[in-house]
């Protein structure tokens, strides 16, 4: 039996699978939520009592969105090879699990945002439809500066949601934590490295799961009700 | 002014307006009642734009508004300011920034914005809530907040779907203070649809009837509650029929309907002084219709010239409504 590996080794790997998680998931996060606001919205104005109702659209719209959701990650990762090289000019690395972690997020952020949205109260939208609003100025005033905070805590549950789905990374050589735990803890029996990565997973996500719910905290004035 | 023509609406088969009639003057305020069920809503989600009429027409001062789309409707939607049923206003922005919205909408630039906004305010008495958000205000500090939203873009009507009908009593004074007020010092023609009868005796000039999607009273208010048979003036008027009279002890039996500080104060005893009559008030009361004081009284009256002493009151501007004893029971 071979002695454990230094901890000064283990700490060095854990801050080299960190860093690629981070950039793995942040940019597909940023990606995810630019792409999936506008369908979350989009489903939310086309659905039946939204501004914009059209069934035809929204029934599309949401079959693509479900059938997105329901793909395994896994699967995504390998049916979206020949996509990614066209994208990021290769199919293996960091870089390349980012195109099928953006686009599994993307029905994930929209099924959110448009569960969200629907929750502004009909007599607001009302109001402001009254006041001569666009469209637009509602969607921006109206339904997503009312339910902010909602929409940064499903950023959180989604940012949460895909370092789950980049532990599969590995199966394309993107690195990463769960990787890490897989290939060097789990297939090499290395305890020490395992069990690390376990619990700085924990803490990792624990710590971004409370920045989040902090920042949706700070852009909810309603907070200041003081009854 | 704002006018509604002949308006239908249906939903599913049912009608909901049944060709709707009504004017408003301009800087007048019409209250719109009726049982639930009548049409209310329905009416005021039309006038408010909300939803489009079957047929007919609503105009704003003589142009027909039903039909328009686009950024014609958004121009139109400014000109009729709606204080929506229920909580309407944004409850991540300020009172101020919530009475900034329509003004954004219509593109006015910031300081003009401001100005514009600290006048709203201090119209409806909350200069000193500006930055206060939706949550820390009172139902009726909101409800004035969404009063001068509704102002904000300088609308020609100002539409209020019942306006009062989650506050209590106290609150509801200071909302129709505020409406009052907008009438008053801007000349916005006011529509308040309600079902609180309350509402149309403090600040409606006009009031409508509606039952069944149909109008089937309207008119002045005090034109009204002059009219013995109408629905304004069994629903405003003090009761005459609280006490039992005994009928017997008088030459004549009637009602009558004084209004005006002028007719409640003098006519009675100018009457009984001209025809030497005794004239006895057996029931009724006096009541205030916005700022005028009217009374129905029941009146006992004995004396030979009775009949001409009900007449001359009739004349005199009085509203005779019934003789429950005259001529016609003597001749029985």
């Amino acid at each position: 039996m071979r002695s454990a590996t230094p901890w000064s080794d283990v700490i060095s790997y854990l801050v080299e699978a960190t860093g690629e998680t981070l950039y793995m998931v942040g940019v597909s996060t940023v990606i995810a939520t630019v792409l999936g606001v506008p369908v979350g919205v989009w489903l939310q104005l086309t659905a039946k009592g939204g501004l914009r109702p059209n069934t035809a659209v929204h029934r599309v719209l949401g079959f693509v969105t479900d059938l997105g959701r329901s793909m395994p990650f896994i699967v995504l990762l390998v049916a979206l090879t020949s996509v990614t090289r066209l994208i990021v000019g290769g199919s293996i690395g960091s870089t390349a699990v980012i195109v099928p972690l953006a686009v599994g997020a993307i029905p994930f952020v929209g099924r959110l945002v448009q569960n969200i949205l629907s929750e502004v109260h009909v007599t607001v939208v009302e109001a402001a439809i009254t006041t001569g609003a666009s469209t637009l100025k509602i969607v921006r005033s109206v339904l997503i500066r009312e339910s902010l905070p909602a929409l940064i805590n499903a950023i959180g549950v989604t940012v949460i949601a895909l370092i789950g789905y980049s532990a599969m990374a590995g199966v394309i050589g993107g690195g990463g934590l769960g990787d890490l735990a897989i290939r060097e803890g789990y297939q090499r029996f290395n305890d020490r490295v395992l069990w690390s990565t376990v619990a700085w997973l924990a803490v990792l996500t624990t710590v971004i799961q409370l920045g989040f719910t902090r920042a949706a905290r700070a852009a909810d004035r309603r907070r200041h009700a003081s009854v | 002014m704002i006018t509604v023509e002949n308006l239908t609406k249906s939903f599913q088969g049912v009608n909901a307006l049944n060709g709707v009639t009504l004017d408003v003057e301009s800087g007048t305020v019409l209250g719109v009642v009726g049982p639930s069920g009548a049409g209310k809503s329905t009416l005021a989600r039309c006038v408010a734009l909300l939803e489009r009429p079957d047929s007919g027409a609503i105009r704003v001062d003589g142009t027909d508004i039903t039909s328009l789309d686009g950024s014609a409707l958004r121009a139109a939607r400014r000109q009729i300011g709606v204080v929506p049923q229920g909580d309407s206003l944004l409850r991540q922005r300020t009172a101020a920034g919530n009475v900034a919205l329509p003004l954004e909408s219509a593109g006015v630039p910031g300081p003009q914005r401001r100005t514009r906004v600290g006048e709203l305010l201090d119209l409806v008495g909350l200069t000193d809530k500006a930055t206060a958000y939706p949550d820390q205000l009172s139902g009726g500090q909101r409800q004035r907040i969404a009063v001068a939203r509704a102002l904000a873009a300088n609308p020609s009507v100002l539409l209020a779907d019942e306006p009062t009908s989650a506050l209590d009593p106290e609150t509801t004074g200071s909302v129709l203070t505020v409406l009052d007020r907008a009438r008053a010092e801007l000349g916005v023609t006011v529509l308040v649809v309600t079902h609180d009868m309350g509402v149309v005796r403090k600040i409606c000039d006009d009031v409508a009837v509606l039952e069944q999607g149909r109008v089937v009273e309207h008119g002045k208010v005090l034109d009204l509650v002059g009219n013995a048979g109408s629905r304004t003036s069994s629903a405003l008027l003090p009761a005459v029929d609280l006490n039992p009279i005994n009928e017997s002890a008088y030459d004549r039996v009637a009602d009558v309907v004084l209004v005006g500080f002028a007719a409640v104060g003098a006519l009675l005893p100018e009457a009984a002084h001209r025809f030497g009559v005794e004239l006895n008030i057996v029931g009724g009361g006096l009541t205030r219709l916005g700022e005028t004081p009217v009374a129905r009284f029941r009146l006992g009256l004995n004396g030979e010239r009775s009949d001409s002493a009900l007449e001359w009151i009739g004349e005199a501007g009085g509203a005779v409504q019934r003789s429950l004893k005259g001529p016609q029971g003597v001749a029985a």
